[in-house]
């Protein structure tokens, strides 16, 4: 499997007479460590930095127009109008302007901030009646609902991440989200512990069950070869139906019901309000970003973490420096399937208290999309979180206000990824200067035969 | 690269035909321990076919002793395997053999005793229409990594063809421009891939899921703000009826199974047959080989790569269309959200699976195929089985092969790699 | 057919691939194109076969000017390639892989392969190439996979038909049939022009030679020009370089290889019960044609792969089943073929490269942590002692030249405490200080008791390093021999002959029996072909008479030659110590 000769001009012999052999007396008088040369980097660095968030920046604003056009033309009324748009093209124009606005407005409101709830603290007599009849309360509750939506999707973009960083591309934190949450959900509802011990017996059995479907992926792919992505895509099927199984039988299913719903988990076993009875925000969302911080401290300054990325970024290198290249897959998998399990447990016992379809949503899927953004980085990771969290808590408020359907989300989110994925193609659209080459391809191993 | 390929081809090697083995006498071991053991009575196959004019009788068997039988055969299969060195051939047979006796052990068990026979026809009926969008899926993705490029978004072609074939169906009232509207979807989403990965050089795999992230949410929306509050103009299309082809559709058993069903089989044979040998005996396919292959020794003897890359990739996602057309106008009748539930990674599977060869790929799509109408069958039979555990036979059967079963897959080598030149 | 090259620029950033380059190649001739690593041949030839297009000036083709927008230009204005590394499909048959692109078809595009496989075999008959066009090109020896490309070439009628670094992969065996083959393509009245930097092989086949150095043609030379003008042409400045070698004391066995053998495709065994030792304080040059078991044999040593039977000891520890870290543990040092694919990871700093197979030991680590302090510390520390040049050691390795890459890996591999140095191919790709600096951390390593192990294709390198030489053939070592040997029976080895025979047939041209003249023309040759000038420390050194001295150790001579070092390069040799020794002059006779 020795890699197809490079295309020729890419490699033409030149490197070698490069620096070493015509820039002799440059080289010399190049500043040693710690020199101007650092300085000279570091500022290099913040520029190509920069450049790769404007390029974030700007893929976001792109997405977020070509979502409002797709929410601008799929409304009757503007549709109509463009019918007879040279009868009344200002019409058109801003019937369709109207159309996005109001959407985008209505999601800004249900994410961040609603000035109607602010109205609302102030018509009340006094702060203390404000605080006591939960206006107050109401002014934090798009940034709360952005929290509780970020949460999950904070533990499962990390799941992805991590793995990417060794490598590996796993499509499978929707699978292992659910051996997460039919552990966690299970320790909840049916043993009963003191409060505190209960919520980290659940966290634990959460982890584990997530870890076990992610040590599988790891394993096989460690003995066999088998391609992560399609075990993991596999194994979120396998997993499907046995949640769509489990829930149907006298295990997990709430006693006296035909749904397949599982019964509702101890209080005990519940995660923390942080922020009053009345909004969802809970612990789950400091844990989130504690273990971020873990996970950013695992890959930077830890053994484990620097045989990952080495793995990810050269096995054969890893191998040859003495590193055991499937340890490595079969633990950062273990890993990845345990954060996919977390982030049942926050949903689980931080919001939802109960399992079924509805709380399974499409954290996994997202996962993908989070890490992608977040370029598989601990805190790319949890602002591209915080992002899609806000949009989703946002995307349910609009549908309410707006009747726009919460899909639109998606396709938000998706652009988002793919305009990011392709930095050439937002320099060309906005006429900016070439940084540096390759986009998110930096980050795995590319096809089926590496 | 070497070092890494050496020492994963050394330890595998060995693994591989113990692995194997061990599966042909696990699988014997379940014909005989499980289906053996608890079967009592007849089993009755019936091959019986509404309207048909050779009548076929049914077939009785001991459903104990059959599968008593098979699992001894499964395990000498095993045997044999970790004995004696095979050909490849051979090694296909192997496989063949030990899933045909576990798969009619597990049918013997299903109806012994039963009062109701098990119509083989309607079996292999529901097999045939199973697969369709899976082979054609899946040649989609053999059209595209045979070229170089990888395309996980089949899933996401299938939605769009189902969605633009259901939406223009029902506006226009014509099944043929539905049929179009439904590959061309498919193709635009191909031309989405191919502009990304060719151009862009995102990285494939990352890219396909995002497609298919993109698809799902964009038809979920079209279809809550759209077909939802004009059901009846923009998504009740008619469907395509069954051609009976004549003389062949009257064949028993065969007949009414492969030569009496919509278009969309027909066109199924066609795409097999055409890419089959547009891939392995023309020009076409040798150049769309080699690029796929070895990128550059491609580029010096004057084959323009790209153009290739870009032409297969369109190629692939308009023939994916079609499969995704046949979700709505051919079979279901209405699009529903993420109606192709998972068939364009079945599909994915089935070309890994078949070694990115069009025939080896609608093998493996019939084997899914199959598991899933058989899913349907026994659910009728009242058989002891979850559907839901029945359901996920095809994905736990797909990680097997990749783990073990199928031997070493290799994709082309340049799969996945984009080109660049200076 | 005539082509003319008319001041060719290529500039790939602010770097001048080729400045102003002037070439012509008449009709009938084998022009040689010689030149160092890096010096632009490449590049030229990819201008030429429109896989690069020029910023400057003009291709003619017969006095026609010629756009070589493409390959497929080119192929259509007459032009062939057989590129350094082959253009062909592994997995497709010879006659798919020569007929690619200009298919044999019958209607509606499908292969007529009837037509196409006898095609393929009359070509080849034509030209005494023979290959069977039904076999899959990944079957075939390198060799034959070359005639092949050549077939390919011939079946699109190239007239002028070029072939970049042909022999890099070849037996001398193979060479000489290619050269046949050559000639006899020159005399059917096509040209050819031939890529090399071995001074030898272009004396040999070339009517015409033009050294390129630096981007730039500096020279215009007949064959018959010797090969010490030829060479500082090449190099362009009369370098010094040499491994000033103190004579070895090798200490205990060190290193205890037994009948180690390796599995490898198809029952076949990458390696065949190799048996070596090697001493403390002691080079051992494992020469041979690349992919002869050597590649194995470094993954083999250092647990890449599993030993199938055999043993492998340092200082007497059991290591045959010992997993890679528990070798490197041991104290075997590895310096890997590939630098980039094995050797470091591109996109690491320099100092995260540093550690790469040290991080999870003190003092680089406690527990799981990281020690980022001591890690800066001792990378700055090694980027100063082995002259890395790099503007700090947070930049990207990759970012970094072959030299200082390969300088990387010298410090994190030497830097630790190393017992035994696995070296292969140290400096492939490398320019010329690099690879002086490369040797010459090497022989200190042994001079301070390393046990060192030396593997390379290039056989100047193996006369330059080794105090023993073994050859390998087939995942066999063929023989073992010391220093002074003459090259041609180092070839003969090489090639597969016998240990008796080689010995016989060396023996034989050491006294002068069997053509002397080209005996003498090989050490010339040899002594210029390692850096590309005279070099006459190492020519004295391996170049004894066997009539004289001991035959191990050789550390007298060494020494006398060392001293000589600075005399003129033609008569470098002769001081070195030895009567018998050529000159230059009656080297460069190409007859």
């Amino acid at each position: 499997m020795s890699e197809p000769p490079a295309p020729p001009p890419a490699s033409p012999g030149l490197p070698a007479a490069g620096p070493a052999g015509t820039g002799t007396p440059a080289a010399e008088n190049a500043p040693g460590p710690g020199g101007r040369g650092q300085f000279g980097r570091a500022v290099l660095d913040a520029i190509l930095e920069g450049n790769s968030v404007v390029v974030t920046i700007l893929a976001i604003a792109v997405a977020l127009v070509l979502g409002g056009l797709l929410i601008a033309f799929t409304d009757p009324a503007v549709l109509r109008a463009w019918g007879s748009f040279f009868a009344n093209p200002g019409h058109a124009i801003a019937l369709a302007w109207d159309a996005a606005a109001s959407a985008y407005v209505a999601m800004f409101e249900g994410a961040i901030f609603n000035p109607h709830t602010v109205a609302g603290v102030f018509h009340q007599a006094s702060l203390a009646t404000a605080l006591h009849n939960g206006y107050v309360a109401a002014v934090f509750n798009p940034i709360s609902e952005t929290a509780v939506n970020a949460t999950p999707l904070i533990f499962t973009g990390l799941a992805v991440g991590l793995a990417f960083r060794a490598g590996l591309f796993n499509i499978g934190a929707a699978g292992q989200w659910i051996g997460g949450a039919i552990v966690a959900t299970w320790l909840g509802f049916g043993v009963s512990l003191p409060p505190v011990i209960h919520v980290v017996v659940c966290l634990l059995g959460g982890f584990a069950g997530g870890a076990v479907i992610g040590w599988i992926v790891g394993e096989l792919k460690a003995r066999t070869g088998a391609h992560e992505v399609v075990v993991t895509i596999m194994l979120n099927y396998v997993m499907y139906y046995f949640l769509a199984y489990i829930l149907g039988t006298s295990a997990m299913q709430q006693p006296h019901s035909t749904n397949l719903i599982s019964p509702v988990i101890a209080v005990d076993a519940r995660l923390w309000h942080i922020a009053g009875p009345s909004l969802r925000v809970n612990a789950g969302f400091l844990l989130a970003l504690a273990v971020a911080a873990g996970v950013w401290w695992l890959l930077e300054r830890s053994t484990i973490g620097f045989e990952f990325r080495t793995v990810g970024a050269n096995p054969s290198a890893a191998r040859t420096a003495g590193m055991s290249v499937e340890r490595s897959w079969v633990l950062v998998m273990l890993l990845a399937g345990g954060l996919a399990g977390l982030a049942a447990c926050t949903v689980i016992q931080g919001t939802d208290y109960q399992l079924n379809f509805q709380s399974y949503g499409t954290y996994g899927f997202d996962g993908i999309t989070v890490a992608l953004l977040g370029r598989a980085r601990p805190l790319g990771i949890v602002l591209s979180a915080l992002l899609f969290g806000a949009l989703h808590a946002g995307g349910v408020q609009m549908q309410a206000a707006t009747q726009i359907p919460v899909d639109i989300v998606i396709v938000i989110q998706s652009l988002i990824v793919l305009l990011v994925a392709a930095p050439p193609l937002i320099r060309a659209m906005f006429r900016l200067r070439r940084a540096r080459a390759g986009g998110l391809s930096e980050t795995v191993a590319k096809g089926w035969n590496a | 690269m070497t070092t890494l390929t050496t020492a994963v081809r050394s330890t595998v090697a060995v693994n591989r035909t113990l692995i194997a083995s061990a599966t042909f006498v696990a699988f014997g071991l379940a014909d005989i321990l499980l289906f053996g053991l608890f079967s009592h009575g007849d089993a009755t196959f019936a091959f019986a076919q509404f309207g048909a004019k050779v009548g076929v009788p049914n077939l009785v068997l001991p459903a104990a002793p059959v599968a008593y039988a098979l699992g001894a055969v499964s395990i000498a299969i095993g045997v044999l395997r970790a004995t004696v060195p095979l050909s490849r051939a051979g090694r296909r047979a192997c496989i063949a053999g030990a899933v045909l006796a576990f798969v009619i052990s597990l049918l013997c068990w299903a109806d012994a005793g039963n009062s109701t026979a098990l119509n083989v026809i309607n079996l292999l009926q529901g097999t045939v229409v199973y697969s369709i969008p899976l082979i054609l899926g899946a040649l989609a993705g053999v059209m595209c990594e045979r070229s170089g490029v990888i395309n996980i978004a089949i899933e996401g072609q299938l939605l769009l063809g189902a969605f633009a074939a259901a939406v223009i169906t029902s506006a226009f009232s014509s099944l043929w421009l539905g049929l179009i509207a439904g590959s061309l979807a498919g193709g635009l989403l191909g031309g989405v891939l191919a502009v990304f990965a060719i151009k862009f050089l995102v990285d494939q795999i990352i890219l396909g899921v995002v497609l298919n992230v993109f698809a799902s949410g964009l038809t979920g929306y079209l279809y809550d703000r759209a077909l939802v509050p004009y059901q009846n103009r923009l998504n009740s299309p008619v469907t395509f009826s069954s051609v009976k082809i004549p003389l062949l559709g009257d064949i028993p058993i065969i007949g009414p199974v492969f030569f009496d069903s919509t278009i969309f089989l027909y066109i199924t044979y066609a795409m097999i047959a055409l890419v089959q040998v547009g891939l392995f005996r023309t020009r076409w396919g040798l150049r769309v080989r080699a690029v796929g292959e070895h990128p550059t020794a491609a580029d010096t003897v004057g084959i323009k790569v790209l153009a290739t890359r870009y032409r297969n990739v369109l190629m692939g996602g308009l023939i994916a269309g079609i499969g995704g057309a046949f979700l709505t106008i051919g079979q279901v009748g209405s699009f529903g959200k993420d109606m192709s539930s998972g068939e364009g990674y079945i599909a994915l599977a089935a070309m890994i699976f078949g070694r990115w060869t069009p025939l080896g790929a609608t093998a493996a799509a019939l084997l899914f195929g199959f598991s899933t109408s058989l899913q349907s069958i026994l659910a009728t039979l009242n058989v002891p089985i979850p559907s839901n555990i029945l359901l996920m036979a095809p994905y736990i059967v797909t990680i097997v092969a990749v783990a073990g079963l199928v031997g070493k897959v290799r994709a082309p080598k340049a799969d996945g790699q984009p080109y660049v030149k200076a | 057919m005539k082509l003319e090259l008319k001041g060719i620029t290529k500039r790939y950033g602010s770097l001048v691939a080729n400045d102003h380059i002037d070439l012509t190649v008449e009709q009938g001739q084998i022009h040689a194109l010689l030149g160092e690593n890096g010096a632009g041949k490449t590049t030229l030839v990819n201008v030429l076969y429109g896989l690069a297009q020029p910023d400057e000036g003009e291709i003619l083709i017969d006095g026609q000017p010629q756009h070589l927008g493409s390959p497929s230009h080119a192929i259509k204005a007459g032009i062939g390639m057989v590129h350094q590394h082959f253009m062909l499909v592994p997995v497709f048959t010879v006659a798919e892989n020569v007929t690619l692109g200009m298919e044999r078809t019958r209607v509606l595009g499908l292969i007529d392969r009837r037509r196409t496989r006898r095609d393929v075999r009359e070509l080849s008959e034509r030209y005494g190439l023979q290959v069977n066009p039904d076999t899959l090109v990944e079957d075939l020896p390198v060799g034959v996979q070359q005639r092949v490309e050549i077939v390919k070439a011939l079946l699109r009628e190239a007239n002028v038909l070029i072939l970049d670094e042909p022999t890099s992969v070849l037996t001398p065996g193979e060479s000489q049939e290619l050269f046949r083959i050559m000639r006899e393509l020159r005399s059917g009245g096509r040209s050819i022009v031939f890529i090399s930097h071995k001074l030898k092989e272009v004396q040999e086949i070339a009517d015409t030679i033009t050294v390129i150095r630096r981007g730039r043609v500096v020279g215009q030379r007949p064959p018959t020009t010797s090969d010490a003008e030829l060479a500082s042409l090449m190099v362009g400045r009369s370098v010094q370089l040499r491994v000033t070698k103190p004579p070895a004391s090798p200490g205990d066995v060190r290193l205890d290889v037994q009948g180690l053998t390796v599995a490898g495709e198809e029952d076949k065994s990458a390696l065949d019960e190799v048996s070596f030792q090697v001493r403390a304080g002691e080079i051992l040059g494992v020469a041979g044609v690349q992919g002869n078991g050597q590649t194995e044999l470094c993954e083999a040593l250092l647990g890449l792969v599993p030993a199938a039977a055999g043993s492998v000891r340092l200082e007497g520890q059991d290591l045959t089943h010992a997993t890679p870290r528990q070798r490197l543990h041991s104290g075997v040092g590895y310096i890997p073929e590939d630098r980039q694919e094995d050797g470091l990871v591109a996109g690491f700093s320099v100092g995260e490269n540093l550690i790469l197979d040290v991080y999870n030991e003190p003092p680089y680590s406690s527990g799981i942590a990281l020690d980022r302090g001591t890690i800066n510390k001792t990378a700055a520390e090694r980027v100063a002692d082995f002259d890395i040049r790099t503007t700090s050691t947070a930049t990207p390795v990759g970012t970094l030249s072959g030299g200082n890459q390969q300088k990387v890996i010298l410090a994190r591999e030497i830097g630790r405490d190393v017992r035994l140095l696995v070296a292969s191919q140290p400096t492939r790709g490398l320019d010329v200080g690099s690879i002086e600096f490369v040797h010459r951390r090497i022989v200190e390593e042994r001079d301070q008791g390393v046990a060192v192990l030396i593997i390379s294709s290039e056989l100047d390198e193996i006369y330059a390093l080794s105090d023993r030489i073994a050859v390998m053939y087939e995942g066999k070592i063929t023989g073992f021999r010391d220093p002074d040997v003459p090259p041609e029976e180092l070839g003969m080895l090489m090639a597969g002959a016998s240990d008796a025979d080689a010995a016989a047939f060396g023996a034989a041209a050491d006294h002068g029996q069997i053509a002397g003249g080209e005996a003498a023309d090989e050490t010339g040759l040899m002594e210029a072909g390692l850096y590309g000038v005279g070099l006459p420390g190492v020519a004295g050194n391996r170049r004894e008479p066997a009539d004289e001295g001991p035959a191990a150790g050789d550390g007298t001579h060494a020494d006398g030659s060392d001293g000589s070092g600075s005399g003129s390069q033609s008569g470098g040799t002769q001081s070195g110590g030895s009567g018998s020794g050529p000159a230059d002059d009656s080297g460069a006779d190409p007859e």
